[in-house]
């Protein structure tokens, strides 16, 4: 073999993982309503396809948007000339209004530290780039999205340590928690250079609360390192509590806290469904990162042909406005009626209010509390009941039992058939079940109550409890996680 | 940038060092550009743009396939439908359209001597993704590949930045063409391995920035059959392949190794759509590698480093319609070899030479007559005043690496052919005056002259030996200066 990088044969990119078999499966046989009602729903992609009707009504009315209609093509050559890495004021400034609405324009975002890159995944890998060196690590509040481990380190050798979070207190990220991570990256001789937080959170569906976000501020300020705030899901929150920016938060009276710290990693892949137009953004309070990553950028820009379609899309205030409620609103339903139906049939999930999926707890389907366990269950589900759902250890989750189960990237159809699904396996499995309460729609459980315990005792298996399995090295990392 | 102490321990070293390259003293001439832009009416005085390899020649062409192909728009009622399934298209395989009409474009390209594979096709953020993203496959921090000198600028940011690996620059000489030689490649290596600097590989461009020569089969050849032996890779930047306006024509590397011995692992390509097509902002880079290996880690790379799909769509739909492919890459090559004559031509008029180019959006133009003493001071003199008093923005050769001082980049497409008429007055002014200037020292610098001419042989078009004499000061000709740490380099390079 012809010698190539130890960044090219080495595991990084995270594909070498048993997860893959979920996709395989999928790919090899997907659903059809039609053709293939048999095959495997795919239920692992984070996509939000809810709101193209309004998006295509929004095009029929505006022509100019595009540079291929008679109304557009006199911006042609300019646009395709166009290479700056500034990027287009216009997209620049769409964007920056685009993200403050999302915010319920609590605050404004400044179109000079917009800065573009090659979707979130090569928003990530700059900033890991423009704050880090190679060794030193970022800190990452478990469950975390696959992704992660390929962006933040495969090519710039950055390591990242994760910050235990449990489900008996719904998985919230403790100031306790923090700095037990942070200690034990010190005792490693490791340098900690910044925590990453998602927020609206991927995989759990939740939003971070205001102490929360002020605790980490307050946390990374004390520590002198970096917080990186991944809100890309921020337009997907579909009800109460409220999304609230790391934007905000520096705002208030009671934080103190080092701007050049705090960065945000944006993008138009779930908020508007946009994933294959690759508009990631940088936003940084720190002028140097601003400047450095704007040089960098020129290796992942955003198209200027979609630059001058989002600058259109995003500046039509009428639009934007209301295609943030619709989607809520759509979002809301979809996963209403997806939580209550699994409610029906005795699956619990995380209490969410955002993302474009849930965080459902099978915790009591595990024959064992293992990761063994875990897997197992998850091929069933891939094999037998034909849903690509992901498993919770590939998010890093340090209880076995999770899945994240996305239900925006489908019809109404698919999702009742999937549904159906889930209820004819879990009705078969039932047999061996205590009968549960049915739940109302309105109150979901949450996940350890100790009712709920106390039913898991029931399923566990005679058998002794194996020690939990360790951890599977490698998530399912796609481009399309 | 001046960074605080604190500042500096906040952020990583790639951050804080100079090797994005824009911290040189070449920005002067953008900066000159920037803040007076000529314009033929608002601004007729201002600086002339060309320092920018840009194409836009045929636009005309592009609009009027656009309008009677409103089916390549997700946009249009026509393509409306399409709009959805493009939108939440991410896979980075790519749309299999899309990579087949750039398989066929790329073979079109090379005359179809060669047939590409489309499932070789793997996108990158423009072509200066594409360079990163085959050096982050090939080669560890510290390693370090052998460039041909004179070179494009931005190459010093795309190779070695975040990547961490070095450049060892094969310098060539005006006395034979700037051609590369297999002894200088075997000099280089030999020299690299003695100072422990491990070499991963060779990067050319071909058709040549900024020479705007192609390499030649015997050349290819070389360096093909150099690589395989010392089994290092060859990274072939093919970005202005269907630039090439007259003969010889291009010959891609994929087309010599059909009828070599060779390892086959070690050959990779870097192709974009943006200089052929004039389409920069559409940030179509291409990794095409004849390594499996390398083609399924650079697949993998690609998710930083998309092309959107909207563009792909767009791209499929125009480079899959042969008849428009076919007349486009015919009128484009007129359009440039008319624009290039013009130029030439008008040079020629007033002494000034350029080497002899048959590709590429400028061309590589000697200055050194005009030079005080051959030294890279000189020439960044010269440069000045090229940009102050002839405001023109041109490109100093040293930016460009290259090993002698004297030689400029000026590019020729992108701009009307009114302003061209500006642009080539100002030179025969310039020059002219100081021709007048200068005549005085005739007799003085006869000897040094005469001397300076033996040392440099070259293909022009017109003898420059007429205003040598006239040109060249009395003072000694001091060695050449250090060749400056970081050429210019920006997104529009």
């Amino acid at each position: 073999m012809v010698a190539m990088s130890k960044i090219a044969t080495g595991n990084g990119h995270g594909e070498n993982s048993p997860y893959f078999d979920g996709w395989k499966a999928y790919e090899t046989n997907p659903f059809h309503p039609t053709e293939r009602p048999e095959g495997v729903i795919q239920m692992g992609l984070a996509e939000n396809q809810l709101c193209f009707n309004l998006i295509k009504n929004w095009l029929i009315k505006h022509p100019e948007a595009s540079l291929c209609t008679p109304q557009g093509v006199n911006k042609f050559k300019e646009t395709a000339l166009f290479q700056d890495y500034h990027g287009m004021p216009e997209f620049r400034q769409a964007v920056a209004k685009f993200m403050g609405k999302v915010r319920g324009d609590r605050v404004k975002f400044d179109p000079d530290r917009i800065v573009m890159s090659g979707g979130a995944t090569g928003a990530h890998e700059m900033v890991a780039f423009c704050l880090a060196d190679p060794g030193d690590a970022f800190l990452v509040p478990t469950p975390y999205y696959p992704g992660f481990d390929r962006d933040l380190k495969w090519r710039t050798g950055v390591e990242l340590v994760p910050v235990n979070c449990e489900s008996c207190n719904n998985f919230k990220i403790t100031r306790n928690a923090l700095e037990a991570a942070y200690v034990k990256v010190q005792e490693a001789n490791l340098r900690v250079k910044g925590l990453l937080i998602t927020n609206p959170s991927n995989p759990l569906g939740t939003v971070l609360d205001r102490d929360t976000l002020k605790s980490m501020v307050r946390f990374i300020n004390d520590k002198n390192i970096h917080l990186i705030g991944d809100e890309i899901y921020a337009a997907t929150v579909f009800m109460e509590p409220e999304f609230v920016s790391i934007s905000e938060i520096i705002e208030e009276e009671d934080v103190e806290c080092n701007r050049d710290l705090i960065h945000i990693v944006y993008s138009l892949s779930k908020d508007m469904g946009f994933p294959g137009f690759r508009v990631g953004i940088v936003y940084s309070y720190n002028d140097s990162v601003v400047s450095c990553a704007r040089k960098m950028s020129s290796f992942g820009l955003v198209s200027s042909q979609t630059q001058h379609l989002i600058a259109s899309m995003l500046s039509d205030d009428e639009f934007v406005d209301n295609f943030i409620t619709e989607s809520k609103k759509l979002l809301f339903n979809r996963h209403k009626y997806f939580t209550w139906s699994l409610s029906q049939v005795g699956i619990g999930c995380l209490k969410g209010n955002a993302g474009l999926f849930i965080w459902m707890n099978l915790r009591k389907l595990l024959k064992e509390e293992t990761f063994a366990a875990e897997m197992e269950l998850w091929r069933v589900i891939t094999n037998e009941v034909k849903l690509n759902v992901s498993p919770g250890s590939s998010f890093h989750c340090q209880e076995p039992g999770w899945f994240r189960v996305c239900f925006a990237n489908m019809d109404d159809y698919t999702m009742k058939v999937a549904l159906l699904r889930i209820r004819t396996f879990m009705l078969k499995n039932n047999e061996a079940m205590v009968p549960l309460k049915l739940c109302r729609p309105s109150s979901l459980k949450l996940s350890l109550s100790r009712s709920l315990s106390r039913r898991m005792d029931d399923f566990m298996s005679p058998g002794i409890m194996s020690p939990h399995s360790p951890l599977p090295q490698s998530p399912l990392v796609r481009a399309r996680t | 940038m001046e960074f605080t102490r604190k500042n500096r321990q906040l952020l990583s070293r790639i951050a804080t060092n100079d090797r994005h390259g824009e911290n040189s003293p070449y920005f002067d001439g953008w900066k000159a550009y920037d803040s007076n832009p000529f314009h033929p009416i608002h601004n007729p005085d201002g600086v002339i743009q060309m320092g920018l390899a840009e194409n836009p020649l045929c636009f005309d062409l592009i609009e009027k396939w656009i309008r009677e192909n409103p089916d390549a728009s997700i946009c249009t009622a026509e393509g409306l439908d399409k709009f959805k399934d493009i939108a939440i298209f991410q896979d980075y395989h790519g749309l299999r359209e899309f990579r087949e009409a750039v398989a066929k474009f790329m073979g079109r390209v090379g005359g179809n001597r060669v047939t590409f594979d489309p499932n070789r096709i793997v996108m990158s953020g423009g072509a200066t993704g594409a360079n990163e993203t085959a050096i982050f496959c090939l080669a560890d921090p510290g390693d370090a590949f052998l460039v041909p000198s004179p070179y494009y600028a931005g190459f010093a940011r795309d190779l070695r930045w975040r990547t961490g690996v070095e450049i060892v620059p094969v310098h060539c000489k005006s006395s034979n063409n700037f051609r590369i030689t297999r002894a200088a490649l075997e000099e280089a290596y030999e020299k690299a391995q003695r100072s422990n600097i491990n070499i991963k590989g060779v990067i050319i461009t071909n058709p040549s920035n900024p020479l705007g020569t192609v390499l030649d089969k015997e050349t290819l050849r070389s360096l093909v059959s150099f690589v395989t032996d010392k089994k290092i890779h060859l990274v072939s930047d093919e970005i202005y392949a269907a630039t090439v306006f007259s003969s010889p024509r291009f010959i891609s590397v994929a087309e010599v190794m059909q009828d070599m011995d060779c390892n086959r692992d070690l050959i990779h390509i870097v192709y974009s759509l943006s200089k052929d097509m004039g389409f920069p902002g559409f940030r179509v880079g291409i990794v095409y590698s004849f390594n499996d290996d390398v083609t399924n880690c650079a697949r993998k790379m690609s998710s930083f480093g998309l092309v959107s799909s909207q563009t792909q769509f767009l791209l499929a739909s125009m480079l899959s319609d042969d008849e428009f492919v076919g007349n486009f890459l015919r009128e484009s090559s007129k359009r440039l070899a008319k624009r290039h004559h013009v130029f030439t031509k008008g040079l020629e008029e007033v002494g000034i030479s350029t080497i002899k180019s048959n590709a590429g959006l400028f061309f590589w133009m000697d200055m050194r007559p005009l030079l005080k003493e051959q030294t890279t001071k000189a020439e960044t003199e010269l440069w000045r005043v090229i940009i102050n008093k002839v405001k023109l923005n041109v490109s100093p050769g040293s930016s460009f690496l290259c090993s002698e001082p004297g030689w400029f980049r000026v590019c020729f497409a992108n701009m009307d052919d009114k302003t061209v008429e500006v642009a080539l007055d100002r030179i025969r002014e310039f020059v002219l005056q100081g021709k007048e200037e200068n005549n005085h020292e005739a007799d003085k610098s006869q000897a040094r002259a005469q001397r300076w001419r033996k040392q440099n042989l070259r293909l022009s078009f017109s003898s420059s030996r007429l205003y040598d004499e006239s040109l060249m000061s009395p003072h000694m000709i001091s060695p050449h200066s250090p060749i400056p740490h970081s050429p210019l380099v920006r997104a529009r390079t």
